[in-house]
């Protein structure tokens, strides 16, 4: 599916270029992002230093513990497939708990280390397990009780009430995130169907 | 008020992490600065191994973007998605969000410029971005970093969250802010 998506992309914005003229768009765009790449890359491990070593405090304090003592309930019924004192499911509860507080630039870095987590528990190394997919679903969506960024952006934009959408945010995350993990366990079953 | 304590809080909310857990810490008696650089150790390696996949998405997406197909699949969508009660001026955000974040970031920026934050679509801009996010990038980076190739059915999980996110956006926004 990926690699379909892919194909569209590349070949499809190609294609559409040379048949609306804009040809000449193509290399520089291609060679700028690829440059840009290897910035974004660069910038993630800065923060992603930064991040997993405030993991590692957390985790040698105890700290990690008590965010799974107040959300792991939840988070073990939504990965049910991850033994309980696994470090995949401390790193899950540090993602989903960034991403609850709108720490942004610290919720990529937990989720990486969960993923690379889940890899562990995993047999075969190059195809996602179904635990990753619902990681992915929660990361994507994620109910955010402060999102930062946009009241920022609200704010600088000259709002009377840059945090007024804090409630229309926390409801649509809900939703959102109740979607994406209900099309996750369909997917789930008809993946599930085909052996893997 | 509440938007002063939200205001406050988006300011302190990274400070205050960074205090307290290597207070926490401290006070657990774990020696914070030996373990801060071990675990941060660990974030080296991610930036090689994530490098490919980023390339991968970033120049597929970009050559679209540029071509100027991800433009005219806005104007074709803009009276289809109106049908649905979704305001024109949303559209390039619904499209752009999932493939590029700081594309989708630049956009709401100008939405809130040109229509006003307080504004109903300002207030509908703001809900989508806060709510979804970028699913392609972090497709990318979560599973490149992993080192999965092959994604299975994670992308259409991460869609339909950002669909999902999209059209309740709209809905709860009319719901909370119309006059």
């Amino acid at each position: 599916m990926i690699n379909l998506i892919w194909l569209l992309l590349l070949a499809g914005g190609i294609f559409y270029a040379g048949s609306t003229g804009r040809i000449e768009a193509v290399t520089p765009s291609a060679i700028a992002a690829a440059e840009n790449a290897v910035t974004l890359a660069f910038k993630l491990t800065g923060v992603m230093c930064l991040w997993l070593g405030m993991m590692k405090i957390a985790e040698r304090a105890g700290l990690v513990r008590l965010m799974s003592f107040i959300i792991g309930p939840f988070i073990r019924r939504i990965f049910p497939s991850v033994p309980p004192n696994h470090p995949a499911m401390g790193a899950i509860v540090m993602t989903v708990s960034a991403n609850m507080l709108g720490l942004g630039n610290a919720a990529t870095p937990l989720g990486i280390k969960a993923m690379q987590e889940l890899q562990k528990l995993s047999r075969d190394r190059e195809t996602a397990t179904p635990a990753m997919c619902t990681l992915l679903a929660l990361c994507t969506t994620g109910v955010t009780l402060v999102p930062a960024t946009v009241i920022a952006l609200r704010a600088a934009a000259g709002s009377t009430d840059p945090a007024e959408i804090v409630g229309s945010t926390l409801a649509v995350g809900l939703v959102a995130a109740t979607a994406a993990l209900t099309v996750d366990r369909i997917c789930r079953a008809l993946y599930g169907g085909r052996g893997r | 008020m509440f938007a002063l304590i939200c205001e406050l809080l988006s300011a302190w909310a990274i400070p205050l992490v960074l205090l307290l857990i290597p207070l926490a810490g401290y006070l657990r008696r774990v020696r914070v600065y030996e373990a801060f650089v071990e675990g941060a150790a660990e974030g080296f390696q991610t930036a090689v191994r994530i490098m490919p996949f980023l390339v991968a998405m970033l120049v597929a997406v970009g050559v679209f973007r540029a071509s100027g197909a991800l433009d005219d699949c806005v104007a074709l969508l803009k009276p289809l998605l109106s049908v649905f009660g979704v305001p024109p001026e949303l559209v390039p955000l619904a499209l752009l969000r999932p493939l590029s974040g700081t594309g989708a970031l630049g956009m709401t920026t100008e939405l809130l410029a040109s229509e006003g934050p307080d504004s109903l679509i300002g207030r509908m801009a703001s809900t989508i971005l806060g709510s979804t996010d970028t699913t392609f990038y972090i497709l990318t980076v979560y599973f490149g970093a992993a080192g999965i190739r092959n994604p299975r059915y994670a992308v259409v999980v991460g869609l339909a969250g950002d669909i999902t996110g999209f059209f309740m956006s709209i809905y709860i926004c009319r719901l909370l802010f119309s006059p």
